[in-house]
């Protein structure tokens, strides 16, 4: 009985990675990572430059052998059955990399031409995922000309030529402009709707919150954090954040005033955090003292806080 | 509804055993990409034709004149035109292929990304090298169909045997469309595309093309021999004369040989640049 609950549970995780390394020549740009993503869930890794998010998912992809460690994607092994792990996967990588000797709607027939679909197959295709990419306007022209943003909009409509059970999404959204932004996040939560499991990589704390049920935050190749947004604000931040903004100069002068308001403080080069549950109180507190800040923000606290929280640095840098 | 049947076939056993990523989902669909990017330009097709005609027409009206006879395949006395034809034939499968493989190819994989992109669906590198060089194969038989049939007209083809010079021209096209496709992985810059035209070019002047080999002092000839155009060449001119032999076996056992590694080691490079 035990058995088959374990058996069950396999089921249901789309990616189970553990103890999982990726190394270039000596560095370790993942450097041992446990990872499991579940059957429909929307899965982040958030992290700055270089933490290892895209070695992380071109692995997850097949197009990576690991180093060292256990993976595990739809319950096979990329290493042995990589091909038959891609064709049920949708792969939206970090850069555009879209045929620029073909056409909008032959990028996307040839593309699915590619998992082995009929030519009827992928005519109906093309039609169907330049309207969601907003392109059909665009159909017969050259992939060159379109703006940064139409391309990354063919690039994700590409990743569903073959109607994927899992996306992977490497920061989908860099480029856009926020009303496609906009648009995406509701197509991805439409699809997560009918039950594709997403995975995504993004610096973007609020598309990580928009989007994702679960998320881990890496930094360095490993990861120093998992949970819900939610959970993770809870858990590494107060509820509210006060932010002071001093004339030029005078934030170092000024910090051993309110330094003490607050649990926990943090020092940016133009403005200083007050962590404190009641932000309110805490400006009161300082404004009582004396502490004349050029402009102050009551916020709620954010996955960046969460984030500057765990590596002492800023997230976008 | 899921549409992935084409790809749950399973690859076959000996492809399973091969190194990571390595195994083959068919390479037809990375030839149809080839076909959609050049459906528009059968200008260059027709160039690629008309350049070795252009040369055979320069033999049959001036050098023919003045050379007359030479000795061909087998002892016999032709026309020197007819000498140079299957030579020609095997020039420019070589010409076709090493084309068709060097330049396109260095910019899909190191700017355009485009095996990047294939590599991400079920198609691995073994689909990526048979499929573009079976492109270049493809095109390459379209003009030798064509430069055949010229031949023909022309009369310089003495024998029925010389229907074998086509399939003959797509072994030349297969061996060095690999071996193009190889070398074309090592390049980090198109600068660099000079070292493979220094390359072609002796081949295309030493190879017992333009007179026999019997020309060459003994002591040089094993260099003609290492050609591998030079067995491109005996292998038309033979079926173009319809001199059969057994060294003939040798010369396709050659270039199978060449095809056979080209293809081996262009997906062993493709695998190692891009799956890192
Ligand atoms: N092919 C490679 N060869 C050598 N080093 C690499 C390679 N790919 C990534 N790295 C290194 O691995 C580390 C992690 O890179 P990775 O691309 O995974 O980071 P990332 O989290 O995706 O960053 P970004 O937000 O900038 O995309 C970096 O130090 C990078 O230089
Ligand atoms: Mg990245």
């Amino acid at each position: 009985m035990a058995r088959d609950g374990e058996d069950d549970e396999r089921e249901h995780l789309m990616v189970s990675g553990k103890a999982l390394v990726k190394r270039f020549g000596g560095v370790a740009a993942v450097a041992g990572i446990d990872v499991e993503v579940r059957r429909g869930e929307s899965f982040g890794f958030l992290g700055p430059n270089g933490a290892g998010k895209s070695s992380t998912m071109r692995m997850i992809a097949c197009v990576s052998p690991r180093s060292d460690g256990e993976l595990r994607v739809l319950g096979m092994d990329p290493e042995t059955d990589g091909p038959r792990i891609r064709a049920r996967i949708g792969v939206v990588p970090q850069l555009d990399n879209l045929d620029v000797e073909l056409t909008v709607r032959q990028n996307l027939q040839v593309y699915g031409r590619y998992f082995g679909l009929s030519r009827a197959q992928v005519r109906a295709k093309a039609v169907e995922l330049m309207a969601f990419a907003e392109l059909s306007d665009r159909a017969d022209d050259q992939v060159e000309p379109l703006s940064g943003g139409m391309k990354r909009r063919l690039t994700i409509a590409r990743s569903m030529v073959n109607d994927p059970e899992m996306l992977l999404l490497d920061e989908p959204t860099t480029g856009l402009d926020p009303q496609a932004r906009h648009l995406l996040w509701g197509r991805l939560y439409q699809l997560k709707q009918q039950g594709v499991t997403q995975i995504i990589t993004t610096h973007d704390m609020h598309e990580a919150e928009q989007l994702c049920d679960r998320l881990v935050v890496m930094d360095g190749g490993q990861i120093v954090a998992e949970g819900s947004p939610s959970e993770l604000i809870r858990r590494f931040s107060t509820r509210e954040v006060l932010e002071l903004r001093f004339a030029p100069g005078e934030q170092d002068g000024q910090l051993p005033h309110v330094a003490d308001l607050a649990g926990r403080h943090e020092v940016l080069p133009d403005r200083l955090l007050l962590y404190a549950d009641d932000g309110e109180a805490a400006l009161e507190a300082a404004h009582a003292r004396g502490v004349r800040p050029v402009s102050t923000l009551i916020r709620r606290s954010t996955l960046e806080d969460v984030f500057l929280r765990l590596t002492g640095r800023s997230l976008v840098d | 509804m899921r549409t992935m049947d084409a790809t749950q076939r399973g690859p076959a056993l000996i492809l399973r055993m091969l190194p990571f990523g390595r195994y083959t989902q068919g390479p037809g669909s990375v030839v149809e990409r080839s076909m959609r990017v050049h459906s528009r330009t059968w200008v260059i097709m027709v160039s690629g034709f008309a350049e070795p005609v252009v040369y055979l027409l320069a033999f049959q009206i001036g050098f023919g004149a003045l050379v007359g006879k030479v000795v061909g395949p087998g002892g016999q006395l032709v026309d020197y035109v007819a000498f140079v034809a299957p030579a020609l034939l095997a020039a420019s499968a070589m010409n076709g292929a090493v084309f068709e493989t060097t330049y396109p190819v260095f910019f899909k994989l190191r700017y355009a990304k485009v095996y990047d992109a294939m590599l991400a669906t079920p198609l691995g590198p073994v689909d990526i090298a048979l499929g573009e060089i079976s492109w270049a194969v493809i095109r390459g038989g379209v003009y030798s169909v064509a430069f055949v049939l010229v031949m023909a007209v022309m009369g310089l083809l003495s024998s029925p045997f010389a229907v074998l010079l086509v399939p003959a021209a797509l072994v030349v096209s297969f061996a060095f469309a690999s071996v193009g496709m190889a070398l074309s992985t090592f390049l980090r810059s198109p600068s660099q595309f000079d070292y493979i035209r220094l390359v072609v070019m002796p081949l295309f002047l030493f190879s017992a093309t333009f007179y026999p080999v019997s020309v060459y002092p003994e002591s040089v000839r094993w260099l003609v021999h290492v050609s591998p155009l030079y067995h491109g060449v005996e292998l038309m001119r033979g079926l173009a004369a319809g001199v059969l032999d057994v060294s003939m076996i040798g010369h396709v056992a050659v270039l199978a040989a060449l095809a056979a590694v080209g293809v081996a080691a262009t997906s062993r490079r493709i695998g190692a640049l891009l799956l890192g």
